[in-house]
């Protein structure tokens, strides 16, 4: 059971996973969401970009648009933008997010700067896109998605 | 019900003879009815499920009560010897067991609802910090945080002066500086995370309470009925002032809260109601120094130390102790501290990166103004005498 | 101990008391009496703290302690009640008990038993040392949630340590548990002949096999997390700290169940002899206990509804959750049942036992109003919620637990113990306690968080009366003590029987127990 304990760990990102249970994102390929979603213009979704800066660091963090209307299966891109408001260089690693909680198993990002670690030198603004597309399966009774990235230090 | 809660409450008084019975019609010994339509069927369930327990406990302890009269050795009763029935046993498995599908039916109802955020027409994003509150209108670029009200928290330390107050003021520990605003029969979308550790965002009239976790983004929603102020805490332990975090929402017909906004937009940051019944000035000190501090008036030292003291004892003093004595072992103090009685420079780089690995985090995010107040205060007050003043071009020129 | 004279050859006689004989006894009469002082005493510090926690509530304002202070005290309570209190009084109770209901010579591993109790004062001795340090004890509640735990001084490894050596005490106590049931019953005693006392604690100790192990992993994450840089908690990382409670609860929730499943086989044996009639629904009360012990294991997320589940999710523990009061309730019934036309007298134990029956109900009827999820959410982490598990552990566990002591203390002793005495203790305690812990209903649903030094004015009557009862039933408990250490002393010479109704092995060996009891095994017909 000890080791039950640890294998917890797995599972539980395999639930997180398969349920969208903690709010983490799925990773799609582009090639294979243009394959195999039918943009569906008919619906529209406003995804809201939130963002944070973990523990005050000298960071600045924001995203390009407040928010965007989108259709599901259609791919988007946005952008946004850091800046290191120290002399030093930094390590950041951008934790993502999905609000409401049975938004998240249908919300895919072909292209995220999460997906790595960024390296800032001092004072550097680095400016860093996001593709997204929604799956058209997405619950009809959710209309607004709430895509966040809070920006941690990682040096 | 508020017979039963009187008579309740009246035994438990009369018991202790502590409290005297004119009191009690003010004190709260329920759950509020709430000002939501979510708010008031959870009152219901609650209500439901209560008066469930009390007749199943009243034809329970009923029979106890009767056996434990009747079935006594006292009265020369012969034991009986049955020992087993399976169809007994069958009944009150199956009868607990449907009471409870149908109590599960409501319950199941009223969850699906919470959790449904469609429709919302403003999104608020909520962030716990230790030990405040951040809340950042998304669609309409104002933010600020929501701290404790600086009397009472001068009042709730340790040993303080003024925790003789604490009887007179009827919002102790509820009332905060900013308070969050929004419209009635707007629905509106929170957003919770959190800065540090789990902090947990709770309303009772509103029946919202959600754990705001560090990296991650949790939602619930509400559509406010009424106009009023709803007072909450924060629920989930977060550290030493955990107990000292107050939620306050001020709900507003939907004109003034666009004043509201087009004020907060135009630069004063005095945020809150307009008619707070504490008293207005130091509640929103920090924010008063900004608009106060004119350049003329800004390198007055009397001033900045009055200021200084005020942001200091809101702000700082949850840790370094009003007294500035800290506490020992866990944070340092400032009377006397290297730092405090050093080069100016260094301490004003302290405040700006804080100090890493410790629960000092960095304050850059305060107006320079402030941080040149508390500095002052923090070097000429306190028992130091450092003598020299900080102003807000020094910390400026620092950063 | 004359009384082993007139039955027995010396061999029956206990070695001299010595430090050599207490620190290196098998014996499981022995180690039994070593585990119920053990937790007696740690009753009492753990009851110290709660005072001071109740002297700071007493009024609104910081009088007293720092709030930092304050957190210590509410995990260190808690922390000293479960793991030093209560569960080292049942597992003393059934290393008393067990062998001699089953007609066993002594435990299946005296030795191992011997360790599993002395490792006990080492881990509490390091738990309570954290106060001592610098950085002060643990202050992040007994659930030890990350972050904020992690934000403890250099303390914390002792903390973690000490968790890790009382999960392995548990663990080799539980193992000892199984193995004198399973393999050292006299002819005859089939497992459905054994008393409920054992049946329980069966399924109690092999609810602590599975879960102990899972809280030690959970807090050795904890410990790489805060010193070898791993994120398991840490979003930063990939990790996620609501996995930490999903793990924690996972051991949490079967973990309340330790604590109460043996109170519920004490009363299933104390009922019957003062209603002088045999338990009602012997099987339903195995397979209650069962179906306990099995639910136990998939509600535990009821602990977390407001971390942000997905509605299924919430569905599913909401049902869950609620099924538990099903076999619960029946255990319940069952009790009424034995009383039903039965003969009752009302020595102190039965007291216990019906005040037991009585305030664990309501604990119970509390805890079903906070499986309604909407409900909960309103309830969660308010003062609800420590009223509900306050009546279930204080006048449920802990009432059990001094009914099983008056129970069995002629057993034990070979005297009576002061029945006068017995009776104002049971009276003093239920008024206190019900003084003490149902004010905190209101104050909860009034909008009280728990884990708070400091409340407005408007939780300040009911925060008052609960202090009161608080110092009322602390200062009551030392007339607990004084009763027991009377019936040590001396007092009316018990009968092998003690009880006119009672019925079982334990019964039929003097009092005081030999220090050796069935080395030839009984016949059990």
């Amino acid at each position: 059971m000890f080791g039950f304990g640890f294998l917890m760990v797995p599972l539980y990102d395999l639930i997180c996973e398969v349920t969208g249970l903690n709010g983490k994102t799925g990773r799609l390929d582009a090639a294979e969401a243009a394959a195999i979603y039918e943009p569906d213009y008919n619906r529209k979704i406003r995804v809201e970009f939130s963002v944070s800066v973990n523990g005050k660091d000298a960071w600045e963090f924001g995203s390009a648009v407040p928010s965007m209307m989108v259709s599901p299966g259609e791919s988007y891109t946005t952008n946004f933008v850091a800046k290191n408001l120290s002399d030093a260089a930094v390590i950041g690693q951008a934790i993502p997010s999905v609000a409401p909680s049975n938004a998240s198993l249908y919300f895919h990002k072909t292209e995220c700067f999460c997906f790595n670690e960024q390296k800032f030198e001092g004072n550097e603004l680095k400016e860093m896109p996001v593709t997204f597309v929604i799956d058209p399966k997405l619950p009809p009774s959710v209309d607004v998605i709430t895509l966040s990235y809070t920006f941690f230090n990682k040096s | 019900m508020s017979k039963l809660r009187q008579a309740l409450a009246l035994f438990a008084a009369g018991f202790a003879g502590i409290v005297n019975a004119e009191s009690l019609d003010a004190v709260p010994l329920n759950m509020p009815v709430g000002v939501t339509e979510i708010s008031r069927s959870v009152y219901g369930l609650h209500m439901t499920i209560f008066w469930v327990c009390v007749v199943i406990g009243i034809l329970v302890f009923g029979v106890m009560a009767y056996s434990i009269f009747a079935h006594r050795k006292s009265r020369g009763v012969t034991p009986a010897t049955f020992h087993e029935s399976h169809t007994v046993e069958m009944i009150w498995t199956a009868v607990p067991f449907l009471i409870l599908v149908v109590l599960a039916v409501p319950a199941a109802k009223t969850l699906v609802a919470m959790e449904d955020s469609s429709d919302s027409e403003l999104t608020i994003k909520i962030t716990g910090y230790q030990w405040k509150w951040h809340y950042d209108y998304l669609d309409h670029d104002v933010a600020f945080f929501s701290s404790l009200n600086a009397e009472h928290n001068a009042a709730r330390q340790l040993n303080s002066p003024t925790a003789g107050d604490i009887p007179s003021m009827e919002t102790y520990l509820k009332d905060v500086d900013n308070e969050l605003v929004i419209p009635v029969g707007k629905k509106v979308r929170f957003l919770h995370t959190s800065d540090d550790v789990i902090h947990s965002w709770w309303v009772p009239a509103l029946a919202l309470k959600k754990d705001a976790i560090p990296g991650y983004i949790n939602t619930n929603w509400a559509k406010v009925e009424e106009p009023g102020v709803y007072r909450g805490k924060c629920a989930e332990l977060c550290g030493r002032d955990h107990g000292f975090m107050p939620v306050v929402v001020r709900a507003v017909p939907q004109e003034e809260f666009d004043a509201w906004l087009v004020e907060q937009k135009g630069g004063n940051v005095a945020a809150g109601g307009t008619d707070t019944a504490v008293d207005e000035a130091p509640a929103t000190a920090e924010e008063a120094v900004v608009e106060e501090a004119a350049p003329a008036a800004a390198d007055d030292k009397d001033a900045l130390m009055a200021k200084g003291q005020t942001i200091y004892n809101n702000v700082c003093a949850g840790c370094h102790q009003v007294t500035g004595a800290g506490l020992p072992g866990a944070f340092p103090a400032i009377t006397g501290s290297a730092v405090a009685t050093g080069d100016k420079a260094g301490h004003i780089a302290l405040i700006l990166n804080g100090v890493a690995g410790s629960a000092m985090s960095s304050y850059a995010w305060m107006p320079d103004e402030d941080i040149a107040a508390v500095l002052t205060y923090q070097r000429n007050g306190l028992g130091n005498s450092v003598g020299d003043v900080v102003t807000a071009a020094d910390v400026a020129a620092a950063r | 101990m004359s009384a082993v004279d007139t039955h027995h050859d010396e061999h029956h006689a206990p070695p001299a008391s010595s430090i050599k004989r207490w620190l290196f006894t098998t014996n499981h009469k022995d180690l039994g009496t070593l585990y119920l002082w053990f937790a007696l005493i740690m009753f009492f510090i753990g009851g110290a703290m709660a005072l001071i926690i109740r002297l700071e509530l007493f009024q609104p304002g910081l009088q007293f302690v720092d709030p930092s202070f304050f957190n210590q005290m509410t995990t260190m309570h808690a922390l000293i009640m479960i793991f030093g209190a209560v569960m080292p009084a049942f597992v003393g109770l059934a290393n008393w008990m067990v062998p001699m209901m089953i007609g066993a010579p002594d435990m299946a591993l005296p030795r191992m038993n011997n360790w599993s109790f002395w490792i006990m004062p080492a881990a509490i001795g390091l738990l309570l040392s954290t106060l001592f340090m610098e950085s002060g004890g643990p202050a992040g509640g007994w659930t030890m949630y990350p972050p904020l735990v992690l934000q403890g001084g250099d303390s914390f490894a002792f903390f973690i340590f000490s968790v890790h050596f009382m999960g392995i005490s548990s663990i080799m106590g539980s193992i000892n548990i199984v193995a004198t049931i399973l393999n050292m019953r006299a002819p005859g005693m089939t497992l459905l002949k054994m008393p409920l006392f054992v049946w329980t604690w069966l399924i109690t100790a092999f609810l602590l096999i599975a879960v102990i192990p899972v809280l030690a992993g959970a807090v050795t994450m904890l410990l790489t997390d805060r010193f070898f840089g791993t994120s398991f908690f840490n979003a930063a990382g990939g990790g996620d700290p609501v996995l930490y409670q999903h793990i924690f609860w996972f051991f949490g929730h079967p973990e309340v169940y330790i604590l109460i499943l043996p109170a519920f086989g004490v009363i299933s044996e104390i009922i019957p002899t003062f209603a002088r009639k045999r338990l009602f629904g012997y099987a339903s009360m195995v397979y209650a206990t069962a179906s306990i012990a099995f639910l136990s294991f998939i509600v535990w997320a009821h602990h977390m509804f407001t971390v942000g589940m997905p509605l299924a999710g919430e569905l599913f523990f909401m049902f869950s959750t609620m099924m538990i009061a099903v076999p619960t309730g029946v255990k319940v019934f069952n009790w009424i049942a034995t009383m039903w036309r039965g003969a009752m007298t009302f020595e102190t134990p039965m007291l216990f036992a019906l005040g037991f029956v009585v305030m664990f109900t309501i604990g119970g009827f509390s805890g079903l109003m906070l499986a309604i999820t909407p409900a909960d959410i309103q309830y969660h982490d308010s003062y609800f919620v420590v009223a509900h598990f306050h009546y279930v552990l204080v006048p449920g566990a802990i009432y059990s637990l001094m009914a099983a002591a008056y129970y069995w203390l002629p057993k034990w002793t070979g005297h009576m113990y002061d029945e006068k005495l017995g009776q104002w203790h049971f009276w003093l305690s239920t008024i206190f306690v019900n003084l003490l812990f149902f004010p905190m209903h209101f104050v909860g649903l009034a909008g009280m968080p728990r884990r708070i030094p400091d409340y407005n004015l408007q939780f300040a009557d009911m925060n008052a009366l609960a202090s009161v009862g608080a110092f009322g039933f602390g200062f009551t408990q030392i007339l607990f003590v004084y009763i027991i250490v009377k019936a040590v002393r001396g007092g009316e010479k018990a009968t092998d029987q003690v009880w006119d109704g009672a019925d079982g092995l334990e019964w039929t060996v003097p009092s005081p127990a030999p220090y050796h009891t069935f080395d030839t095994p009984p016949d059990v017909k």
